[in-house]
Formats: C-alpha cells, structure tokens, sequence
C-alpha cells in the first residue's frame, strides 16, 4: 500500500467513502431494531438489553461504530475547510444551481444537521443506557424511555427534522459513495441511482413512522389529546 | 444589442482587482463572446483606454485556451460549448453581463481575466506521457490491435482540451475531471500498460501540491465540460489510483 494513500484527494476520497458504507449498513441495523419497538415492547427491551450488555457489540462493533462515525465527520470537516481554501476569492456572480443539485452541493450543512442530532440521540438514549449498565446497575425499561422522549412534542419535531436531513444527505451519499470507489458503469449506475432514491427515502421514513407510532401512542393515552 | 458589461479588471498578478462596469452597443446577435469582447476593446482603445487581456487562440472551441466565467457559469450559459463558440443570442438586448476569470487558487490571475493554468502543465509533466523510442523506427500503427470498444473511450477522454471549465465551476475547486480524463486516456490503450501505477499516483500526487480542492461528486464539472468528459472517467481514476496505490511497493 502507497503511505501516501490517506493523504491524498483521492485516497480521502475512498475512505469518506467507505465509511458511509458502514455508517449505511449501521442505519439499516438500527433501524431494524427501532421497528420491533412498533410490534413488541418486550421484544423491544430484549434486543436492546442484547445491544447494551453483549460483550462483541460493547467491545468491539460499538468502538468501530464510533471511530467510523467520528472519522467521517473530522474527514468530512477536514475537506471541507480545504476545499473552500482553494478558492480564496469567490465569484461576484455564480449560479451553481445551474449544474449541481443542491443536496449535492450542501452535505456538509446535512452532515452538522445530523451531527447535532446525534449528540441530541445521545444524551437521550446512550448515555443513560450506559449509566443503567455501567454506573448505577439499575434495570432500564428502554421501551419506556422510547415512548417517554417521544411523547415530547419538541423533541418528536427534532427527531423528524433530523430524519429529513438524514435523507437529504443520503440521497447524494449513497450513489457518490459508489462512484468514489470507482464503480461507474453504464448499466449499473442508473439502478444504483434509483436504489439512492429508494434508501435515501424508505430509511429516514422507517426511523420517522417509529417515531411518529410513540408520538400519537403517548398523544391518544393523554387527557388532553382529541386523537 | 446594447448591453452592460462587468468585467473584472486587475493590473497584474499581485494587484487587486475589482469588476468595472462598461456599456458596449450595437452588438450582433450572431457575433460569438469573443467577437462581442474585441468590439469592447476596440472601444476602450479609442476611449485611451487599457483594453481587457483575456485568452484566446483557435476560436473553433479545439485549443482550450478561452475561458471566463460568464454569468455564474464557466463558458457562459450554452452547454458543451467554449467560450469561443458562445453566440451573443444566448443573451437578450438590456442584460447585464458579469465577465469574471476562472477563479481557482491553482489558477492564479496574471491580468485581468487571464489566468496561469500552468497547474495543468506540471500535471501533464508528472505523467499524463508515453516513454516511445521517437528514433525513426517507430512501430506501424496497425501492428498493435486495439478493440474498438477501447479505442473509442481512450478517444472519449483525449478530447479533454484542458481549458479549466471543470476546476472552474467545482465548488471545492476540484481538477478531478481533467486528471481522470488524461489518466483514463492511456489506461485503454496498451502503449499506456508500462507507466500505468505511476501515472496515476504521479498526476494524483501533483494535482494535490497544486492545491486544487477534493472532488464531492457533485457532477458540475461533466454538465460545464464544453466537451462533455464523463464523471466515468473519475470514477475510473479512483479505481486507478486505489489499485495502484495497494499495488505499490513504498
């Protein structure tokens, strides 16, 4: 391997790149888990008692989870700056809309959007499952804590907005991913293309009717609710 | 046509500049870009005034040497066109018009809207060649079979003319189009095989010290390319330059 590899544009470029990909599959993988919450509250505080107290997932997927997540947003961050040094003045007129889109153009205004939430998720879901296991030993109803953060109408808004962010910056990433591996090809990249659509859209969806099931759960079971 | 122009005017490389403001009128709407800038000169001449320096050569849109950032686009508003070959009924009697160099930290200005695009020339210089014996015996063409699938994409991305529309109109300032276009043209070819792992590590490697930005996969470049290089082309160059790189003893 060429040491110069990760300190290249293009070498950067494949790692962004691969850690999209994982940072795809682990929204898959959550998601999954989110949905038992829909049929099965027991169901639901099974897998997530397996997700908090497995030693592989603790230890060894839960390490690499956050390494990918921080290494795409400091590498994200990273390009960013670089890519706005190398054009020190700017246009007086430009018109980018012309032939770029928009979530293409932004993933960086995306990426902090999403950023925001998940220290956000973290401070209402991580950290306390951490305390429960790890500090204080306390049994941990995570079902209940679902249902209790999204009861709140504030939060339920965020946590939407945040899905929507989510699929604006997948819908760029997914199929960009692919092309900065170098996988072009004329018959394949228009279906990857519309399996862009289909991810970057039936994703954040699944993650929004989860959210939106435990928000009119605990809007019905209200006095105050007319639902 | 009467029209406003708002071309960027700068004394040399380490002036600054600034956008100045000129009324030109009687402008055919058949005249290309270039024919419309040479009435302003002669204009500005008349007045004793310094005519605007900008680039040019063929004039057929095959040198690459034209550029300008027209209106927020580079090579103005037609597609798969230089500037060369923009004609004046793109644009409507009364518009106003911003004339702007291609703005690029790799692409100093040295006047004007004339910039140094010699970042490009010290990329070709890294590898963007074949080593041939040029001695007098140099191989019949036709001794060498070259599938014309091959041929025809190796074709696809010489006719890259190098002019700097891709870095120009990439939001991060990206030379990614440019390069995978000369790295892709010799990777089709077999005379290309020999220096193909240093090629792309080499061009790669230049670009970077040329302080171009990194590509975001945006796809400006291909829609402003006035010869319509492919996104494929970088896409390839990344494959290239992972291969090589892996492959690579140090």
């Amino acid at each position: 391997m060429s040491k110069g590899f990760s300190k290249s544009s293009v070498g950067r470029k494949v790692l962004m790149a691969l850690s999209g990909f994982f940072l795809m599959f682990f929204l898959v993988q959550h998601l999954a888990i989110n949905l038992i919450s829909v049929f099965s509250a027991d169901s639901f505080n099974a897998a997530s008692e397996f997700m908090g107290t497995n030693p592989l997932v603790q230890f060894a997927l839960q390490p690499v989870l956050f390494f990918g997540i921080i290494f795409h947003l400091a590498m994200g961050i990273y390009l960013e700056l670089k890519n706005r040094a190398a054009r020190p003045i700017k246009y007086a007129m430009n018109k980018p809309s012309e032939n770029a889109s928009w979530v293409s153009r932004n993933m960086v205004i995306t990426g902090i959007m999403i950023l925001l939430f998940v220290g956000l998720h973290m401070v209402h879901f991580f950290f306390p499952t951490i305390n429960a296991h790890y500090i204080t030993h306390e049994h941990l109803d995570a079902y209940e804590m679902v249902a209790n953060k999204m009861a709140n109408p504030v939060y339920f808004g965020i946590y939407i907005l945040a899905f929507i962010f989510l699929a604006l910056h997948l819908l760029h990433g997914f199929q960009s991913a692919f092309q900065s591996v170098g996988f072009n090809h004329n018959k394949y990249t228009p279906i990857i293309k519309k399996l862009s659509y289909l991810y970057a859209i039936a994703v954040p969806l699944g993650y929004a009717i989860v959210a939106v099931y435990h928000f009119t759960n605990a809007c019905c079971s209200s006095a105050s609710c007319s639902l | 046509m009467n029209l406003t122009l708002k071309v960027w005017r700068q004394k040399d490389a380490k002036s600054k500049g600034k956008l100045e403001s000129y009324p030109v009128s009687g402008i055919s709407e058949h005249a290309s870009f270039l024919e419309m800038m040479d009435v302003l000169n002669e204009q500005l001449i008349n007045e004793g005034k310094e005519p605007v320096a900008f680039d040019h050569d063929c004039r057929e849109g095959i040198c690459g040497m034209c550029s300008l950032y027209i209106n927020g686009e580079a090579h103005g508003p037609d597609r798969g066109v230089t500037t060369c070959q923009l004609h004046m009924r793109m644009f409507k009697d009364g518009d106003t018009i911003y004339i702007e160099p291609f703005r690029s930290k790799a692409f100093p200005v040295l006047k004007d809207l004339i910039v140094d695009r010699g970042s490009f020339e010290r990329i070709q210089q890294a590898g963007g060649f074949i080593s041939v014996n040029t001695s007098g015996n140099t191989q019949d063409a036709n001794s060498l079979p070259i599938a014309k699938p091959m041929a025809d994409k190796a074709m696809d991305a010489a006719t890259c003319i190098g002019c700097g529309a891709c870095v120009a109109t990439c939001k991060n300032s990206s030379a990614m189009l440019f390069v995978a276009a000369k790295v892709s043209q010799y990777s089709y070819l077999p005379q290309g095989q020999v220096e193909r792992k240093e090629r792309v590590l080499n061009m790669v490697d230049q670009m970077d010290k040329e302080g171009f930005g990194n590509c975001t996969n945006t796809g400006a470049c291909e829609v402003e390319c006035p010869k319509g290089i492919s996104l494929e082309f970088i896409a390839r160059m990344n494959k290239e330059y992972s291969s090589a790189s892996v492959k690579a003893e140090n």
